[in-house]
Parts: structure tokens; sequence; C-alpha cells
């Protein structure tokens, strides 16, 4: 494994050399100088003629000191409203969980190469990549008008963002397996049914349930924002606490999301690592 | 001149690794230590650079206590001894150059460092040095795009632009196929004589030990039972260095007195 | 010639244990209760749920055909939405550098620095970009400097995180290597470590500029300026056929987000 690379300063035989410099990031002068006038340009350009109004940028340091101020200490007396909020949460992705891995299951078989035809294929591929591009607050806020306030709508919502990382990985997952196993039931006259419930399912499985767990874990962090556009749970709560200047109120319920990340996260973290 | 009295060292609350041991290495001699392994040898040559602490004992070079140093001391201490190392620890993703100059990072400024604008006298030296060993052209290649010889080649160069007082070499050859490795202890014995640079070489292969070494140590778990020139070194003593199992050399209360 | 099933006394198999099928019902009961209770208590009016299909029918033809006579402000602002994603990604990377440096057990100073590192990660990470906007659009008022402030201090802790596993799983021989040359830490850092986590810094700096991107578009719904702002007001003036042109805006930015950081990994890495 020897690399080949001529000599890139041809000194003549027997003067001593005593210079070098590094061989640049980007080995064509004109395209490296580009990059660079391109990115100074950019950021200095952008940098000057952005939007920003810097006198109210430089309020901020004392609506800061305001802030924190009435944020501490943090105020758990309408804890009973926090505690609603999060089982509200909860729900929305326990449910939002279970609707979203039932519909990624055949969403991801269409976008399966290997499995499905063309036409399937695409239409699948489709619905993954719109699940994907559109920010769960944004698909939140369609839902809000289209059914009305409350946790339904966080149920849609989420159910579309864990169609789109649910199937996209069950999608890829489908595509590496094995294809001899699905042969040897051909081959043994298993109907198609059969076939798919003993060569794809076991290969595809393990990775479903990891995946499941982990969409929980990402669901519940999600849901705590699709409220803050009126989509049901703990984000609609600290909306109105943050709306009403209740900062001590909004403070504790952000010391509780993140707490409940934290377990949520170690807990699901443990279940796939013990499935695994 | 390095001089090691009465070392020891112990990980944890085990039994030490080097028991008492004296070694004296004058001049520019080639000097190879043999042993199985668990015997020591890498935490001798370790010991004297300091990657691994000593528990206790001396160890001067050239008048200076290494032992005790600390921080800045210990750092300009380091300059002056080379290592090359059985696995070449070249950093991969950057080119030869950068390799071979990182051996005078002790001694350039922090800006030179980072901005690789290395004095003009290092450049020159470090071309010399990878043209005597046959990689010059490959200055601006990429460490991981080398061969096995090509990569303990710029390990060598890198320990030689250290301008060191001592090379220690451990197991440099242990990675290579006979061939290569042959070819790098010639490159050692050779470049010894070429920069009057006393040589301290960890090595399995006796038969190379024989032949490239002007005297060789022999090391038995954690003590040196052999030291003399390699024609000395028949059967008998090659036996004594071989046998053994760790367990019975450190329990046999006998022996730990010997 | 005695039949296997007779040499080994047994002729019924069964995939699990008795104890592994107790464990494996349990777990589906679990489940099975988490939904019921789910379903029986969240706060939804059924009839709603029975009339969902019509009222996303009627909402997506109020948006047929899509209206693109205001497209001039839609594509300025989703220009503004990209500087947003840029700069806030630009200045993570930078700030993140210091706390993975911290936050990785091989190169943090002490024991209290490690801990400082790792919690400056985690607040960052389990508060959400739109939680971290709703604070700085109350401290700097509306507009993309709260934007770019909201998802730096999300990104921080992405970004950090993975560098900080990156420089842990590091090979640990260069670094020996050179400090056996008495090379001090700074140069050692620069020479040993720098180089070994270079391609996971700009693969990680990539793949946050595509989730920056995504993040955002939604910035505007809380006032922290880009294109959210005008999806905000075209909903909220009943303006569908406006708001249709700017979902497919943003589905067009979003794609574009991912081919642009799909050829820069091919390119860079």
């Amino acid at each position: 494994m020897t690399a080949d690379t001529p000599p890139r300063s041809a000194a003549p035989q027997g003067t001593p050399r005593d210079t070098w410099s590094r061989p640049p990031f980007i080995a064509n002068p004109a395209l490296r100088w580009a990059v660079y006038l391109g990115a100074i340009l950019y950021f200095g350009w952008v940098g000057v003629t952005m939007p920003i109004d810097w006198g109210r940028v430089a309020e901020g340091l004392g609506r800061a000191a305001n802030i924190f101020g009435g944020a501490i200490p943090p105020s758990f007396e309408r804890s009973g409203l926090l505690i609603d909020g999060f089982l509200e949460s909860l729900k929305i992705a326990i449910l939002a969980t279970v609707g979203g891995v039932l519909l990624s299951i055949p969403i991801a078989f269409m976008a399966a190469r290997n499995i499905a035809p063309l036409p399937v294929f695409y239409l699948g591929r489709a619905i993954i990549i719109v699940a994907r591009s559109f920010h769960p607050v944004i698909v939140a806020i369609i839902f809000v008008k289209a059914v009305g306030f409350g946790p339904f709508a966080g149920v849609l919502t989420l159910i579309v963002y864990s169609i789109g990382f649910v199937a996209k990985m069950l999608a890829e997952r489908i595509e590496e397996i094995d294809y001899g196993q699905v042969e040897a039931m051909r081959a043994a006259g298993a109907p198609y049914l059969s076939t798919l419930v003993y060569a794809i399912f076991p290969q595809i499985m393990p990775r479903q349930i990891g995946l499941s767990i982990y969409q929980l874990d990402s669901n519940l962090r999600a849901s705590a924002v699709v409220g803050i556009v009126g989509a049901g749970g703990i984000g609609a709560t600290l909306a109105n606490a943050f709306g009403r200047y209740d900062y001590d109120f909004a403070f504790a319920i952000t010391i509780v999301i993140v707490g409940v990340i934290l377990v949520s996260e170690g807990v699901s973290g443990q279940i796939r690592k013990r499935i695994q | 001149m390095l001089k090691i009295t009465d070392l020891v060292k112990r990980y944890g609350s085990g039994d030490p690794v080097l028991k008492n041991l004296d070694l004296m290495i004058e001049g520019e001699s080639v000097v190879s230590i043999i042993g199985s392994s668990g015997a020591g040898k890498s935490t001798l040559l370790r010991c004297i650079n300091r990657l691994v602490e000593p528990t206790s004992g001396s160890i001067e070079l050239n008048g200076t206590e290494l032992t005790h140093l600390r921080g800045r001391a210990l750092r300009t201490a380091r300059r002056k001894i080379g290592m090359v190392f059985q696995g070449f620890n070249l950093v991969d993703r950057l080119t030869v150059m950068e390799n071979v100059q990182s051996g005078r990072l002790g001694y350039i400024s922090t800006w030179a460092a980072l901005s690789r604008s290395y004095p003009k006298a290092d450049i020159r030296r470090a071309f010399e040095l990878m043209e005597r060993v046959g990689i010059a052209h490959y200055a601006d290649t990429r460490a991981d795009q080398l061969s096995g010889g090509e990569r303990q080649r710029v390990g060598v160069v890198r320990a030689l632009m250290q301008e060191p007082e001592i090379l220690l070499a451990d197991e440099p050859t242990a990675s290579l196929d006979p061939k290569t490795s042959e070819q790098i202890m010639g490159l050692l014995r050779d470049l010894a004589r070429e920069l009057k640079l006393p040589v301290l070489i960890n090595i399995h292969n006796v038969t190379e030990a024989k032949e490239y070494t002007d005297r060789i140590v022999g090391m038995r778990y954690g003590r040196i039972i052999f030291d003399d020139q390699p024609a000395a070194l028949d059967k008998a003593a090659m036996d004594e260095i071989y046998s053994g199992s760790p367990h019975a050399d450190r329990s046999d209360p006998l022996k730990e007195a010997s | 010639m005695t039949s296997i099933s007779e040499q080994f006394g047994r002729d019924e198999w069964t995939r699990f244990t008795p104890k592994q099928k107790l464990r494996r019902w349990a777990i589906l009961a679990a489940c099975a209760i988490a939904i019921v209770w789910s379903l029986s208590s969240i706060e939804v009016v059924w009839m709603w749920v029975w009339g969902a299909p019509a009222q996303m029918g009627d909402l997506f033809g109020r948006m047929y055909p899509p209206d693109a006579s205001n497209l001039g402000t839609i594509l300025n602002v989703l220009w503004d939405t990209v500087n947003i994603a840029t700069f806030a990604t630009a200045f993570a990377v930078l700030m993140s550098l210091p706390v993975a440096y911290l936050a990785a057990q091989n190169t943090t100073p002490n024991q209290a620095t490690l801990w400082l590192g790792r919690l400056i990660l985690v607040t960052s990470r389990s508060v959400n970009t739109i939680i971290w906007a709703l604070l700085f659009v109350a401290i700097f008022g509306p507009g993309v400097v709260a934007g770019i402030v909201a998802i730096m201090f999300r990104s921080i802790g992405f970004i950090g995180k993975l560098l900080g596993e990156a420089i842990e799983e590091i090979d640990k021989r260069p670094v020996e290597a050179l400090e056996a040359t008495g090379a001090s830490r700074l140069k050692v850092i620069a020479y040993a470590i720098v180089p070994q986590v270079m391609p996971t810094f700009w693969a990680v700096a990539i793949l946050r500029w595509d989730i920056n991107l995504r993040e955002s578009t939604v910035l505007g719904l809380v006032g922290a300026g880009g294109i959210g702002i005008i999806l905000q007001g075209a909903i909220d003036t009943f303006n569908w056929p406006e708001a249709a042109t700017v979902l497919l805006a943003i589905l067009a930015l979003v794609i574009l987000g991912e081919v642009v950081s799909a050829f820069l990994r091919r390119r860079i890495l």
C-alpha cells in the first residue's frame, strides 16, 4: 500500500530544501480562493445586512436580568397543572407512537426498493420525505387549524413525525434483509403471508422494537413543543405561563421537562441496550 | 551516558515489574534488551522518558536526574530522549512532514507549531534525514498512505528530529515483515554510528539482536540476568532468559533474595 | 430405527420457555394497559376525530391552488431562514469546541471541569429549540437574533456531545508519542488530537446545519425570525393558498439542504 505521489516541489538535487508548506485543503488554487472569498463575503455581507434591531437587542441584558430574577426561585405551587400537562404529554406520546409505528410498517414496505414495485416505491418515499421535511411544529399548527386545539392535534402531529423517522429507518432495514431466507421460504412453498412472518419479520423485528422505544422517547420530547402552538400537553402549559410572564412557573416547568427527558432517555437507552 | 540505579516499578499493589534494576549505557553503542513478554522491557524503556512513573530508584541521563522532574523541566528532558514505537504511533491524518516536525514540538513556539511555519533549519534537517532513510518524496503524503516500513522510517526521523542524546526503540520491528524488519534494524545501527548516538532497543527477535547490536541485555521478570556481547549469548543463557513463569519467579523468596 | 423425537423423548416444541412466555405476555399487557389508559383519559372530543378526515380534506382543498403572488417576499424571508441556520451553526461549532474539550474524559483538566462540561451539554440538549426561542424572544425581542441564539444554544449540546465522544475514542498512541517528544499540552492537542477528530467535526457540523435548517423554519411561529412568521401570518388570516406556497417553499428548502449537505459530506470526508 505504497503511495506514489510525486514530490511537489521538485528541487534540484544537492541543494538543501529549507521551505515547506502544508498541502492546502483544496488543491485547486482558483477553487480554494473562491471558497475562502465566498465564505468571507457571505458572512460579512449577511452579517451586515441581517434585519437586526440592535437597539432592541441591547436592551436584552436588562430584560434577561428581569426574566431570570422573576424565574428564580422556580415556583411549584401549581404542580397540579404541571402534572396534568405532563400526563397529557405522555398520553399524546404513547398514542402517537402506537399509531405512528403501525402506520410506518406498511409505508416502510412501500418504500423498500427490494419489495415494492416502482410506482408504489415512489409513493412510499414521497410520504416519508414530506413527513420528514416538515418540523412537527409546522405540522401541528396545520392540524390545530384543521381539527381544533387540544391533544388530538398533538397526536396527529406526532404520528406524522413518527412516520418520518420510523418508516425511513425500517425501509432501510428491509432493503438490507437477507433475501436468501425469503427464497428459502418460497422454495418450501410457503404462501405470501407466511413468507412475510417467517422470513421478513424476524429480520426486522429487533430493529422495529428498538425504533419504537426510541420514537416513544422522541415523541415525548416533541410533545413538549407542539403544545406551544396549541396541540396540547405540557407545551401548552409552558406557553401559557410564559405568555402571562409567570417566569417562575415557566422555569419550574422547564426544569421538570429536562428531568423527564433525561429519565426517559436513560430508560429508553437501557431497554434498547438490553434488547440488542 | 545513561545510568539506571536500583530502579523499581510496581503497578498498584502487585508484585514489582522491575526489581532493583541497574543498567549503564555509555558511548554510541547499540544495546538490545531481550526477554519474554512480561519481562518488563517495555516498562523499563517507558520509565526512562517517564511515560511510566518509576516507583523508586534513579535514572540519570548525561548528569540529569530524570525521576523527579516535573512540568517544563520534564518536557525539556524528554526533548533529549527520542523514542520509536512498535505501532509507529504516527498521526495518520497529518502529512509525513508534519509528523516529522512533531519531533520538534518541544523546541518551537506554539504559534509556529499551530501555523505550521517551521524554522528553516528544521525543514532542512527534516529533508536531510528523510533523504537519508529514503522517504523525502513522501513529505506531502498523509502518513496513513504509507507502508509499514515507510511509517516506521517516519517514526525514526521524528525521533531524530529531537536531536536526542539517546534513542529508545520499543519493539520497533515487531509490526513489520522480516525483510523490512531487517532494513529498519540496519538503519538504526547505521544511524547510531553516523549520529554518535546510544540506542536502546527492545526486541523479540534474538537473531536480529545478535546481528545488529553491540551488546545484549537479557531480562527475566524484572531483573537483568544477562549482559554481554552478542557472541556470549549461548544456548544456556537463552534458556535461562526464556524459561520460568512469572508466577514462579515472583513468588519464590529464594530467587527474590538473589 | 427410532426417530429423533423418540430418542429425545419429546415431540412437542415451543419457541419460548414458560418463563419467557410469561414475560412476553406481561410486556404486552403493560403496553395494552398504557394504550387503553391513554385512550380513555385523553381529553379529546371524539366527534371531532371522526370529522378529522373531512376537515383535513377541506383544508387542503382550500390550499389549492397555491398562491404565488407573494413569492418574492417568501423567497427573501426564506433566505433569512437559511442565514439564521448557517450563522447559528457556525457560532455553535466554535462554542462547542471548548465544551467538548471539557466534557471529554481524556482532555478535561479535572473532575470539576468534566462535570461543568457535562452540565452544559445536558442543559443545552434537553431544552428544545422552540423553548430556547421563547426565552430569547423575551430577552432580545422578536427577530433573527433571538432565532440565531436559540438555535445556537440547542446546537452546542448536540455538537459538543458528539465531538466529546469522538475525543474520547481517539487512538491514544500518537498522544503518547508526542508527549514523549517533550511537547506541551496544547501542542499535543493540536498535533495528536485535533487531526483525529477533524472528520467527526465536519460530519457533525454538516449534520447539525441540516437539522438547523429545519428548525429555523419554525422559529417564526414564536417570533424568532425566518419563514415561520409568514406562515403564521398566512394561517392567521386564513390565506390558505399563500400558506400552501410557503409550505412548498419550506419543502423545497429542506430537500435542497439535504442535497447540499450530502454533497459537502462527500467532498469533505
